[in-house]
């Protein structure tokens, strides 16, 4: 008999929601146990869960009270959380093209002195980088990413910008992200992708899962620009790769 | 077919419906309308299903013209002057707008949203079920943004059914529910502040989230955690110690410590309390908001019980004074001549 895992902490988020935390942290171990009470939660049909929404630490449930009471759903949950992790499933793995630097990665140059490296390096290591899709929040598509090589780790901007381009690739803190839609950013802009990781009329609609493995392919600036046209056209460009 | 031509909007004005949950986990956040119970009212009055998409009205004014054909609409939430071309008309009532014709409404006065529904409901091409507008993820239809003057839906001609009022319970001024979490522990002493002290909306508010002034709420140990994800109602504290709380177009995740949420009941009522004026909170167990929100249902549920004839005069003023809750006067020869005017339009029945 498997040794069963620790309980995660049950937070009330109002009446209709359920906070399984698992960490305090940005902590890897934690995350595998969120993506895995994700799919388990996927698998066991629990009658009254909405949705689940899963982050770094813990994995928001959403319910509806009348079919389903707090009590509960915290029992089931706690049941389903305590369970052995499930072999990690054969979890799809992206190849993400990026343009780095210059006008397309503006902080590029900045990070380098800050990290007290080169901006070839920088690019050396990103792309050498093995990441996971931990969460993906805040605007559609805008895909968080652990797996950050401790060398690339920095703190975010004292000034957030209001507006940073569609498809931005940037890190912050100990994750690095794939943004989908123009918007503010307080992370640190290494380059932009063509990839849409939300597009309205195309199927699929979103393109990565949280759990999805990830990985960078550095192309030059026409690629780049050919493959925003493509991919405007509802292409998909990152590269699934055989897993 | 007949259209509503939309003469004039103030900001803050977009169709909404139930609303698109189901796709969080992707970052799409669910919007939908921010009076949820004010929705349903306006369309059951027109005999809608109870979350169809209608207009949300803002706090600005805004005209609407029927054009080629009659339109019948419904008023419901936040009140405020209205008329059919100078005649004053109701809210939680149904009217029908002949071809031509165009409906003013003034500023809203004890609230913020105003909600148009219109008999067969708006049309439009539902985009994860919904057509509730979310301009940042470019959603919505007819129109993925906001309204503007000189918009138009395509709208069912009128189908001559006999006009109804509601009789809604009233709304009761009390504080706003919240479940205390779930990061709570956040705070230590700063809950009592929270829980005791007056707070009002800031005008700076909008769809994403109500910004709250108020006392300062001390965080213990920084204001940065983890982002993890959120709900309509969840109230953060950012760096400046003063509240957040997240409404439907909020981010689906968010890094601030979440000190409460507010109770789903309470949501449509915290939506409708207007920028600077003072209210509290009131901290309830996970029971009692559960036993709410299985209330609130019923209520939702029961609304088209409610639904009553327009037929005695003494009940059009009644209503009519219901809808000018700021003092101002309303003569019975106009309740008289919308009365007169709505039973032209009643048709057949």
């Amino acid at each position: 008999m498997a040794e069963l895992l620790s309980p995660p902490r049950l937070l009330p988020s109002g009446d209709s929601a359920i906070t399984v935390e698992f960490s305090r942290n940005i902590d890897d171990a934690a995350n595998q146990r969120v993506l895995a009470l994700d799919r388990s939660l996927a698998r066991e049909t629990i009658a009254g869960v909405t949705e689940a929404v899963p982050t770094y630490r813990s994995l928001l449930v959403h319910y509806d009270p009348l079919q389903i009471g707090f009590e509960a759903l915290s029992e089931r949950l706690v049941n389903l959380a305590r369970l052995p992790l499930p072999p990690v499933a054969n979890s799809r793995r992206w190849r993400i093209p990026v343009v780095y630097g210059g006008e397309h990665g503006i902080d590029l140059e900045d990070a380098a002195r800050t990290l007290n490296t080169t901006p070839d390096d920088i690019v050396a290591q990103h792309v050498t980088g093995n990441y996971r899709v931990a969460m993906i929040g805040f605007t559609p598509g805008w895909s968080y990413l652990s797996g950050l090589d401790a060398s690339l780790q920095m703190p975010r901007r004292q000034n957030p910008r209001l507006l940073t381009p569609a498809g931005t690739i940037s890190i912050g803190g100990v994750q690095t992200g794939v943004q989908c839609l123009a918007g503010p950013s307080g992370w640190h802009l290494l380059g932009r992708t063509a990839v849409r990781t939300y597009q309205l009329h195309r199927d699929p609609i979103f393109l990565l899962e949280p759990g999805d493995d990830v990985t960078f392919a550095a192309v030059d600036a026409k690629t780049f620009a050919d493959q925003d046209r493509a991919a405007e056209a509802g292409e998909i460009v990152a590269e699934l790769m055989a897993s | 077919m007949s259209k509503l031509v939309i003469s004039a909007i103030g900001p803050a004005s977009s169709v909404q419906d139930g609303g698109r949950p189901g796709s969080q986990r992707y970052g799409l956040t669910p919007s939908g309308a921010m009076d949820r119970l004010a929705l349903a009212t306006a369309n059951v009055l027109v005999g809608n299903p109870p979350f169809a998409a209608a207009i949300e009205i803002g706090p600005f004014g805004a005209k609407f013209t029927a054009r080629a054909g009659a339109v019948r609409v419904a008023l419901a939430g936040a009140s405020r002057n209205a008329d059919i071309s100078g005649r004053a008309v109701a809210f939680d009532t149904s009217m029908t707008l002949m071809d031509g014709e165009t409906l003013t409404f003034g500023f809203a006065r004890g609230g913020s949203f105003s909600y148009l529904a219109i008999e067969g409901a708006i049309q439009g091409e539902p985009m994860f079920g919904s057509l509730a507008v979310n301009a940042r993820a470019g959603l919505g239809s007819p129109y993925p943004r906001p309204l503007q003057a000189g918009d138009e839906l395509q709208v069912s001609s009128a189908s001559g059914a006999a006009e109804r009022r509601i009789d809604q319970p009233a709304v009761a001024d009390a504080p706003i529910r919240v479940v205390m979490g779930p990061q709570d522990d956040e705070f230590g002493d700063a809950t009592q502040l929270f829980l005791d002290s007056e707070w009002k909306i800031s005008p700076t508010s909008d769809r994403m989230g109500y910004r709250l002034e108020g006392p300062v709420i001390k965080h213990l140990h920084g204001h940065n955690i983890v982002s993890d994800g959120t709900v309509n109602g969840s109230i953060q504290v950012p760096g400046n110690g003063q509240p957040i709380v997240l409404m439907p177009d909020r981010g689906t995740s968010g890094g601030y410590p979440k000190i409460a949420t507010v109770i789903s009941a309470d949501l449509g009522r915290l939506a409708q309390i207007p920028a600077g004026r003072a209210f509290r909170f009131r901290a309830v167990s996970m029971a009692e908001a559960q036993a709410e929100a299985r209330k609130f249902a019923e209520l939702l549920r029961t609304l088209p019980d409610r639904l009553r004839a327009v037929e005695s005069v003494d009940l059009n003023i009644d209503a009519l004074h219901d809808a000018n809750v700021a003092g101002h006067a309303v003569s019975a020869i106009d309740a008289g001549t919308w009365h007169v005017a709505s039973a032209d339009a009643s048709g057949p029945d």
